[in-house]
């Protein structure tokens, strides 16, 4: 498989400081890489180096066979970009904006027109399509910036934080929407302080940390490093706690943390399961809820940092 | 062929825009008429004897105030490409990295020239009667313009160093009022004290309204101060241009 995107030693100093610190990563064709990083990581000005607005200062970065710096004419012709950088014209209607970028990449008049009115029908956006941007919804308004990198349908496209200030729902809409553009083909890199979005939608993930890699892998394999699954215990009645500790104490053999009446103990075995509950209830205690959690990707990030994950939506595998 | 349709259609969104702007609207319409007619009616007796006399004389002066007004938006709109992010979509487009600014500038002589014509309709009906040839006024018409083409220049520095696009109103607003006032724009030279001439005579607002008046009214010289005026536009773009590049050159590779 070829890569799409392939960075080696990228780095990026701004003044006297370092943004980015030596970045290689690859992604192959058609695949999905989430970026994954607190405020600061490096990220934005990643893809800003990879979008051709800034120059790297060391290193090399190739888009599409093409290198960033010295042929960044053709890396503008196969990618898109969407984020909190490059936005759409607020003043103007969104049918306009999208039949601006048509003819700035060359579209005739009436092809730009056309190619405006099937990406409004096809991000919902048809009857607000004659407002001004800046009238929009935050979900519209994202939906309009997605509609106006794909104008030239790029082979390549970044997303720098694509689902920042969205609600529930249009986060959703836009998970949906990335995932259609795989299936078409299409090659992402996204940028993300959600590691539940990079797990949701990345077929790999690079985590980025004050400028360097500190992991690299899919979703499982990151969770794999941090560790084997733990079971997770919770009591009806508080006052059984200290009763409920000392018999999952006993039966699992190991150390277990209780805060409250909740408890949780490492489960390198999942037999561990029904010998628990069989002891539970063997002593009369009501378990009010039971089960093996996967390392989420919010443990990764806390055990590769040692800073903690930026935004508490922890993927959780209930086992 | 590729980059001028480019340009063009840079140039359009900067005109379409000003339909959902109404104070850029405004500033365009209702402000030159209302300086022109403010000017007229207000100073036109103590300055000229009557409104009817200083109509000739006050007409291409505001033409050339509200040139210089105008040519803020340059510096306005960039600003606000700049910092919401919509530069950078430019940017990342197969253009040429010029047709942003160039785009804009053609818009604002689009502008420039409907603000000539709305100023020299209303003009008329004031009851200004041109003493010269359609050539002259063809000629006022491209001087000005070549002048505001110079000058947004300054303006996309203003637009480039600026926080945000208000502060570029405040700062262009605020440098261009007394460059203004202080010229032959409104009022005779001889009039002012002495200290004051010097740089009255100097300023390019002061060349290009005599110029202007010359071309209009054939009652005075017009060769000489539009050749200074040219003068003043060329060295003003030959600092301009370059220094304004390399600012934004700079800004955009902070990040």
């Amino acid at each position: 498989m070829d890569n799409a995107i392939k960075l080696e030693g990228l780095v990026r100093d701004f003044g006297g400081t370092r943004a980015v610190d030596g970045v290689s990563l690859q992604v192959p064709s058609g695949q999905v890489l989430g970026l994954l990083g607190p405020n600061g990581a490096g990220k934005t000005t990643v893809v800003r180096m990879l979008a051709t607005l800034l120059v790297p200062t060391a290193g090399t970065a190739r888009v599409g066979g093409f290198d960033v710096a010295r042929e960044a004419a053709r890396v503008r012709e196969i990618i898109g970009l969407t984020g909190q950088y490059a936005s759409v014209d607020e003043k103007l209607t969104g049918r306009e904006n999208l039949i601006l970028i048509g003819r700035l990449l060359g579209l005739k008049r009436r092809d730009a027109r056309a190619r405006a009115d099937a990406l409004l029908e096809d991000f919902d956006l048809r009857d607000a399509g004659q407002r001004p941007a800046q009238t929009y919804s935050g979900g519209m308004r994202r939906r309009l910036d997605l509609a106006a990198s794909l104008v030239g349908r790029p082979r390549i496209l970044f997303l720098d934080e694509p689902s920042t200030g969205l609600d529930p729902r249009a986060r959703r809409d836009l998970w949906e929407r990335v995932r259609q553009l795989q299936a078409e083909g299409t090659t992402v890199l996204l940028t993300t302080q959600y590691l539940e979005e990079a797990d949701a939608l990345a077929d790999s993930i690079v985590v980025l940390d004050q400028g360097r890699v500190i992991a690299a892998g899919t979703a499982a394999e990151l969770k794999a490093r941090v560790g084997a699954r733990s079971l997770h215990v919770t009591v009806i009645d508080p006052a059984a706690a200290a009763r409920a500790l000392e018999v999952v104490s006993r039966v699992s053999g190991q150390t277990v943390q209780a805060d409250g009446e909740h408890l949780s103990v490492p489960a390198p075995d999942p037999a561990l399961v029904p010998a628990v509950l069989r002891a539970l209830d063997a002593a009369g205690i009501d378990v009010a809820e039971m089960g093996l959690r996967g390392a989420s990707l919010d443990d990764v990030f806390l055990s590769l940092t040692g800073h903690g994950a930026p935004a508490g939506n922890a993927a959780e595998d209930a086992a | 062929m590729k980059a001028l349709q480019q340009t063009l259609a840079l140039a359009w969104r900067s005109l379409v825009q000003v339909r959902r702007n109404p104070w850029e609207l405004g500033d365009y319409s209702i402000q030159p008429i209302l300086f022109l007619v403010l000017f007229l009616y207000v100073f036109g007796g103590a300055i000229a004897g009557s409104p009817d006399n200083y109509l000739a004389f006050v007409l291409p002066g505001v033409i050339v105030m509200n040139m210089l007004f105008v040519t803020v938006y340059v510096g306005h709109g960039l600003n606000t490409d700049l910092t919401r992010g919509v530069f950078d979509r430019f940017r990342a487009l197969p253009i040429p990295r010029w047709a942003p600014l160039a785009g804009r500038i053609l818009a604002d002589v689009v502008k420039q020239l409907l603000c000539i014509m709305l100023l020299l309709a209303v003009g008329w009906l004031l009851g200004f009667r041109l003493a010269t040839s359609a050539l002259h006024l063809l000629a006022m018409v491209l001087l000005v313009l070549s002048f505001a083409v110079a000058f947004s220049w300054v303006m996309v520095l203003v637009g480039v160093i600026a926080r945000d696009p208000e502060h570029v109103q405040l700062f262009g607003f605020t440098a261009l009022f007394p460059v203004t006032f202080v010229s032959s724009a409104f009022v005779p030279v001889e009039t002012m004290p002495g200290w004051m001439q010097g740089f009255v005579q100097a300023n390019p607002v002061s060349l290009l309204a005599d110029a202007a008046r010359g071309l209009m009214n054939a009652d005075g010289p017009s060769l000489e101060p539009a050749l200074w005026s040219l003068a003043w536009a060329l060295g003003i773009a030959l600092v301009f241009a370059p220094l304004s590049v390399y600012m934004l050159n700079r800004r955009l590779a902070r990040g």
